[in-house]
């Protein structure tokens, strides 16, 4: 019934007209970009750069590109370790309880359907310096004497980070609970006759099986940390404290629309996607190539 | 299979459990507990409950006052509506005919699906702006077409993770039914409409779901587009308000809050929908 190619068409012709004009084409014209002068949003180019790789030597030159580079380095760390480390381990205990299991999910999901600006707001009130809700909080516990600063140099980092990773760990929790429902009862009832104990189930069982699964988080978790944008934007304004706090989509937005830089900004762009399909690829040929199971 | 009694093991595990639930739900609690507040208490009294003296509609009153929330709010159904209904219908289609059609490029348009994900919208939003403002619907003071130009890159936008999801349910699904639907003498748009789109409902729901909330949530691409006030969606508005506020906590708070209502009231409405989506998914297989 399939062979018949005539429909074929009318069912994909709409999508790759849309991945052409909207996302294709932008996407090389912006590669192209990179490589001109450009005097503001909306003009075209006035002809090449000279020498025509200007923007990536800029690139590799800017003091402030290489903290943007470093810090989101870290945050994709921190965010594959917690993020995913954080909702399996959570997938794994609801697993194991008889009730509870929908609220959880309900629970653990909803701060990813809330705009990460509103958020970004409500983070600033929480970890406002003067009556902010943390400091009220360690005040009364009497744990802190005075009020901490939890955006000077030496927190600013942590209260970047902590929300950006929370906010989706219901997504991979959802996910990963998807993947161990599709696990079938019968390999549990086997083992539990064969004498495993709970870790060993998850070990033996639950971990390998559950591979593919993990693998499309960790991909999804390092394409989302170099896409991290309206959190960081509202929280820290301008990089502060101190031109510290840039990753590589603030610091894009900011070369293009604060300082009208619209060709430094595509070259920027045209990096962040170098580095997503380079770590993607190298993470996944890592964890899909070990058989140590 | 799981067993109701109560271990000490398990106590430990709910526990656990309770304190992430309350990192995700206490926030919001507090942020709605002091909406209600004088402003001067959110930041010298902010864990008492809105009682009494210290209950006050006063930071709602000065967010009405002061901004357009009623079409902000209609602003963001239509376009984030538009923006769904388009990327449900096309995404399935697309994934209907990527999953059982046999040809030459397939393997080609799926890599094309699954590159085109990897874009950050920080990459095509500049030639899409250009490209927009040289079809003159940016920036025009028509609703229609300034909403126009914010659904287009939305829509290229959310498509990607649509299929992918669609392919993936679409796959499961028995190839039996549609081709006994065939010898029944049904087209293939027979077919999609009337089997693979009320089995694949579930997954079609959830689809659904998450091309509304980033839509309605997206703010980089609004940040680009909507450049007046009469178009502001509530996102938007609420970004606006923030570098308006200043120092005023108290209506802070309420604008967080009014943006975070209607998505409360959505999600806990369309959550079983998920959840059943997920479920049947499992129980299935």
């Amino acid at each position: 019934m399939y062979k018949k190619k005539g429909p074929l068409a009318l069912f994909l012709i709409p999508t790759f007209t849309f991945l052409t004009f909207y996302l294709y084409y932008p996407f090389f014209m912006n590669i192209y970009n990179s490589f001109q002068q450009i005097g503001g949003l909306g003009e075209s180019g006035r002809g090449m750069n000279t020498p025509w790789y200007e923007n990536y030597l800029k690139i590799a030159n800017d003091p402030l590109m290489r903290t943007a580079l470093k810090n989101t380095m870290v945050l994709m760390v921190l965010t594959v370790v917690f993020q995913v480390g954080i909702a399996l381990l959570l997938a794994l205990l609801v697993d194991n309880i008889p009730f509870g299991g929908k609220f959880f999910r309900t629970v653990y999901f909803f701060p990813i359907v809330i705009s990460a600006t509103a958020l970004g707001l409500l983070f600033n009130l929480i970890f406002l310096y003067n009556g902010g809700m943390l400091n009220q909080l360690l005040m009364n516990l009497g744990l802190i004497k005075e009020n901490i600063d939890w955006k000077d140099p030496n927190h600013y980092f942590l209260t970047m980070v902590l929300p950006i990773i929370w906010q989706y760990v219901g997504f991979y929790f959802v996910i990963i609970v998807t993947g161990l429902n599709n696990i079938s009862e019968d390999l549990y009832e086997a083992a539990e006759i064969d004498g495993a104990t709970g870790l060993q189930r998850v070990r033996y069982i639950t971990l390998p099986l559950l591979r593919p699964t993990l693998c499309t988080c960790l991909v999804l978790a390092i394409t989302g940390s170099l896409k991290v944008f309206d959190l960081p934007w509202t929280m820290f304004v301008g990089g502060m404290p101190l031109d510290k706090s840039w990753l590589t989509g603030t610091y894009m937005y900011y070369q293009t629309m604060n300082m009208a830089d619209v060709d430094y900004g595509s070259a920027i762009a045209v990096l962040i996607v170098v580095l997503g399909v380079i770590i993607s690829r190298v993470a996944n040929f890592l964890f899909q190539d070990k058989e140590d199971y | 299979m799981v067993s109701k009694k109560i271990t000490p093991a398990r106590i430990l595990i709910y526990t656990a459990l309770c304190l992430w639930a309350a990192t995700t739900i206490y926030p919001f609690i507090w942020v709605i507990q002091n909406s209600f507040k004088p402003k001067g208490l959110i930041r010298s009294d902010t864990f008492s409950l809105p009682m009494g003296d210290k209950f006050t509609l006063e930071n709602y009153l000065t967010a009405f006052k002061r901004v357009d929330i009623g079409s902000a709010y209609i602003n963001s159904l239509a376009i984030s509506g538009i923006v769904t209904v388009v990327v449900v219908v096309l995404a399935g289609l697309a994934a209907y005919g990527l999953v059982r059609y046999h040809f030459r490029l397939r393997g080609f348009c799926q890599s094309m699906i699954v590159a085109s994900m990897m874009f950050p919208v920080f990459s095509t939003i500049i030639p899409v702006f250009r490209m927009e403002n040289s079809w003159h619907i940016v920036n025009t003071g028509s609703v229609w077409l300034t909403r126009l130009s914010v659904i287009l890159p939305q829509i290229a936008g959310n498509l990607s993770f649509a299929i992918i999801i669609l392919m993936g349910f679409i796959r499961s699904l028995p190839i039996d039914l549609e081709e006994a639907a065939y010898l029944e003498g049904y087209s293939v748009f027979r077919i999609f409409f009337r089997i693979i789109m009320p089995l694949a409902k579930p997954s079609f729901a959830t689809v659904g779901i998450f091309t509304f909330l980033w839509s309605y949530n997206d703010l980089f691409t609004q940040m680009f587009f909507l450049r007046s006030k009469r178009f502001f969606t509530i996102t938007r508005l609420l970004n606006e308000i923030s570098s308006q506020a200043g120092t005023n906590y108290g209506l802070m708070v309420a604008a967080v809050v009014m943006v975070v209502i209607p998505v409360l009231v959505v999600y806990i409405f369309l959550q079983n929908y998920i959840i059943k989506g997920l479920t049947a998914g499992a129980v299935k297989s």
